[in-house]
């Protein structure tokens, strides 16, 4: 906070005799020192994978590792709350027990995503190292030909063609969408940022099922490539639009106003201020929106048919994704293709991995923040506006008031 | 841009002049520009309202020939005219109720912990690990349930089947609770398990929700709880958890709207059976979505237009608890609206 002083005031504070300084004061301690608390729970862990261990081992006939895991947590918070209560008061100890209980929430969820993503990987590696896998398609192979025969070749061209007609529909129309929720705050707005908001929570089957109704029942094509994109367009759409709302919403007002108040019109302000402040967090939302868009079946289930055969024409003839081939896989009763489907599954994995990856680079700076090469291409820009000045001021020496705009 | 408004001025004697109208008049490019945005705007309106409409269209003639009893019957077989969805709608309500209640407390859990103890420079990665588990392929979590989790899930069951089988839902038909060689398969593809796998889908929807709006909690009031003397608890459920409530109803209504659409998982772990079955422990059970996945390749004509009709229910459906879930959240948010 800025402190203005005005001349009045000033006289007044200084006028006034000068106040004791009080005797420095030890800073407080607001929390144990760590060691102590990494001891409570050190401890408590022990005592209640000990008191489950004699429980399970010895002293009663259960067996069952989830009530394992249910008895050695219940007593490993008696334990702590007690180790807590030795040295705290009451209020301290229920902040304790209550910070490692939201912390055992968040535990819990993310060694859940751990399981599902290293049991895909371990599952899909057999059949994930063989080279044929990515350059071959199921035309050739049977349900008992060994890992080394066929491939998902098939499926990958159809995942590329799809995902890259949805993106190509999606970011123009997502982003002109998210550009009107954030220019208008009117009624019409407000229930469009609501059924958005409501949409991206639509049932994925929906959108396949939409685009069948009207792309293949009504209009008569057959089930394609296109079909499929188009409904992973209505699917993604919503996601686009949101993550981007967001983004938007995330920029400072006061670059807006600035922007307006050099005399900017609305759309060179969002032009050449909102859009390219916003530019990490925009490439985020579209990386993240093909996440979601990639990994999805059941749009693709209902509109692209399913074939064996390579087809690389999106407009014709069925096609096949990444999803959707991992999801027929794994229903075939045989080992070799389950391992096929579950190697499906770990690739898609990788894939949305990858893309993470990728937006976390790009994105890793809040708005605003210069990367170094931008940062050296607005220093180049400034160096050449000074010397069109100097240049402007050689030949005009009087003050450019007219054509600023 | 937006009409200003002058503030009345005072005037020294103490009369008051009138505020100045300013008015705005875009230039030819602002308009153009606003026209896009709005058309944009109107064209995903169109898109979204599309779908009711059409899945309406093709739906009519099912419903129109089945009437009311379209939601009485239970059983799928359109061929015969004898179809009803209200065996595989309970289904679908079963299995996202299931889901949330177990995914509340985690979520809840979840969000808390990122926004309030997490140190702040691991809370970006924490982030996007939620966001990763959002984008994890529905058939990736699919596969998990079905080859692992299930397995590991079975005891569980029959842990609450033989203490709690009293209570209806938990009762599991065909359960030997006292014979150690009993087969467990009574308890596999039922409802539960297909629960447990969205519940992991969900998660991710939820949190990012209430952690949005815990993070908007004024820090103002979180000092002046803590110069109280509240501890961090005491902080959070004086000042973080009141400010959230919206967010945290929200959020657990649009993670129920999600669960009710799941299919791939659904398909892939429960053995479909289209009549009501309220024991969720017990195998079978189906839902509008699976229904309609596992149905549309083999159907044509009046089946078709019976799916599309289960289609456009769950679709009402969702759109009801979406809708109402995210006018909470908007409401909760309304301070996100002015800007700073």
């Amino acid at each position: 906070m800025t402190l203005l002083q005005f001349p009045g005031t000033t006289r007044q504070v200084n006028a006034q005799p000068p106040v004791p300084s009080p005797p420095p004061q030890p800073r407080r301690r607001r929390r144990l020192p760590r060691r102590d608390a990494m001891f409570d729970l050190t401890g408590a862990v022990i005592a209640g994978v000990s008191v489950a261990l004699l429980l399970f081992g010895r002293l009663a006939p259960f067996s069952a590792p989830f009530g394992f895991v249910v008895v050695a947590y219940a007593v490993f918070l008696l334990a702590y709350a007690l180790l807590v209560s030795l040295h705290d008061d009451a209020t301290a100890v229920k902040d304790a027990v209550i910070t490692v209980v939201l912390s055992s929430a968040a535990l819990v969820a993310f060694s859940a995503l751990l399981l599902v993503v290293g049991f895909t990987l371990w599952r899909g590696w057999h059949a994930l190292v063989h080279l044929n896998f990515y350059t071959h398609d199921m035309s050739q192979a049977g349900p008992l030909s060994p890992l080394s025969a066929g491939g998902v070749a098939h499926a990958l061209v159809g995942t590329l063609w799809t995902i890259g007609i949805a993106l190509v529909l999606t970011v123009p129309l997502g982003l002109v969408a998210a550009i009107y929720l954030d220019q208008t705050r009117s009624r019409p707005s407000r229930v469009v940022r609501s059924v958005v908001e409501a949409m991206t929570a639509l049932p994925t089957i929906l959108a396949g099922l939409f685009v069948y109704a009207t792309w293949i029942l009504t209009f008569g094509f057959e089930k394609s490539g296109l079909a499929a994109a188009l409904a992973l367009s209505v699917m993604m759409l919503p996601y686009i639009i949101r993550t981007s709302d967001l983004v938007l919403r995330l920029i400072p007002g006061n670059l807006r106003e600035a922007s307006a108040a050099l005399g900017a019109p609305r759309w060179r302000t969002m032009w050449h201020v909102v859009l390219p402040t916003a530019r990490s967090g925009l490439a985020t939302a579209v990386i993240l929106g093909t996440a979601r868009g990639i990994g999805e079946a059941s749009p693709v289930l209902l509109t692209a048919g399913f074939t064996t055969y390579m087809n690389a024409d999106p407009l014709r003839g069925p096609m096949v994704s990444l999803p959707l081939e991992a999801f027929k896989l794994v229903q075939s009763p045989e080992p070799n293709m389950v391992a096929r489907g579950f190697a499906c599954a770990a690739f898609l994995l990788l894939v949305v991995l990858t893309l993470f990856v990728i937006a976390r680079i790009v994105g890793g700076h809040g708005p605003g923040h210069l990367t170094r090469r931008s940062a050296s291409r607005i220093a180049r820009a400034s160096k050449r506006d000074i010397e069109r000045f100097a240049r402007a001021g050689a030949d005009r020496p009087s003050i450019v008031t007219e054509d600023t705009a | 841009m937006t009409v200003l408004e002058e503030p009345t001025a005072e005037v020294e004697h103490g009369e008051s002049v009138a505020p100045r109208p300013v008015r705005s008049v875009p230039v030819p490019g602002d308009r153009a520009f606003l026209g896009l945005s709005r058309a944009g705007g109107t064209a995903v309106l169109v898109v979204f309202s599309a779908i009711g409409l059409f899945l309406a269209i093709r739906g009519a003639q099912a419903i129109a020939e089945a009437k009311l009893s379209f939601f009485t019957t239970q059983a799928w077989e359109p061929d015969t005219h004898h179809f009803g969805i209200a065996g595989v709608l309970t289904g679908t309500v079963l299995i996202a109720l299931v889901a949330v209640t177990i995914s509340l407390p985690i979520a809840l859990g979840l969000s808390l912990f990122i926004s309030e103890i997490a140190p702040a420079k691991i809370r970006r990665t924490l982030i996007s690990m939620v966001d990763l588990m959002a984008a994890v392929p529905s058939v990736v979590y699919g596969l998990w349930g079905l080859f692992f989790l299930q397995g590991h899930a079975l005891s569980v069951s029959r842990w609450i089947s033989t203490w709690f089988g009293w209570i209806p839902i938990f009762h599991v038909a065909g359960a030997q609770p006292t014979n150690p060689l009993a087969s467990a398969s009574v308890y596999s593809a039922s409802t539960f398990i297909v629960g447990l796998v969205v519940s992991l889908m969900v998660i991710p929807i939820q949190c990012s929700i209430m952690r949005e709006s815990f993070s908007q909690a004024p820090a103002g009031e979180r000092e002046g709880a803590y110069a109280l003397g509240a501890t961090r608890w005491g902080m959070i459920r004086s000042v973080v958890l009141p400010f959230g409530r919206g967010g945290i109803i929200g959020g657990t209504m649009l993670g129920l709207g999600r669960a009710l659409g799941e299919t791939i998982a659904v398909i892939l772990i429960i053995s479909p059976i289209y009549r009501i079955n309220l024991h969720i422990l017990g195998s079978g059970g189906q839902s509008v979505s699976a229904l309609i996945a596992l149905l549309q390749g083999d159907s044509s004509g009046f089946g078709i237009s019976a799916l599309m009709a289960a289609g456009l229910t769950l679709f009402a459906l969702t759109l009801v608890v979406n809708l109402t879930a995210s006018a909470i959240v908007a409401r909760s948010r309304s301070g996100a609206e002015s800007e700073v």
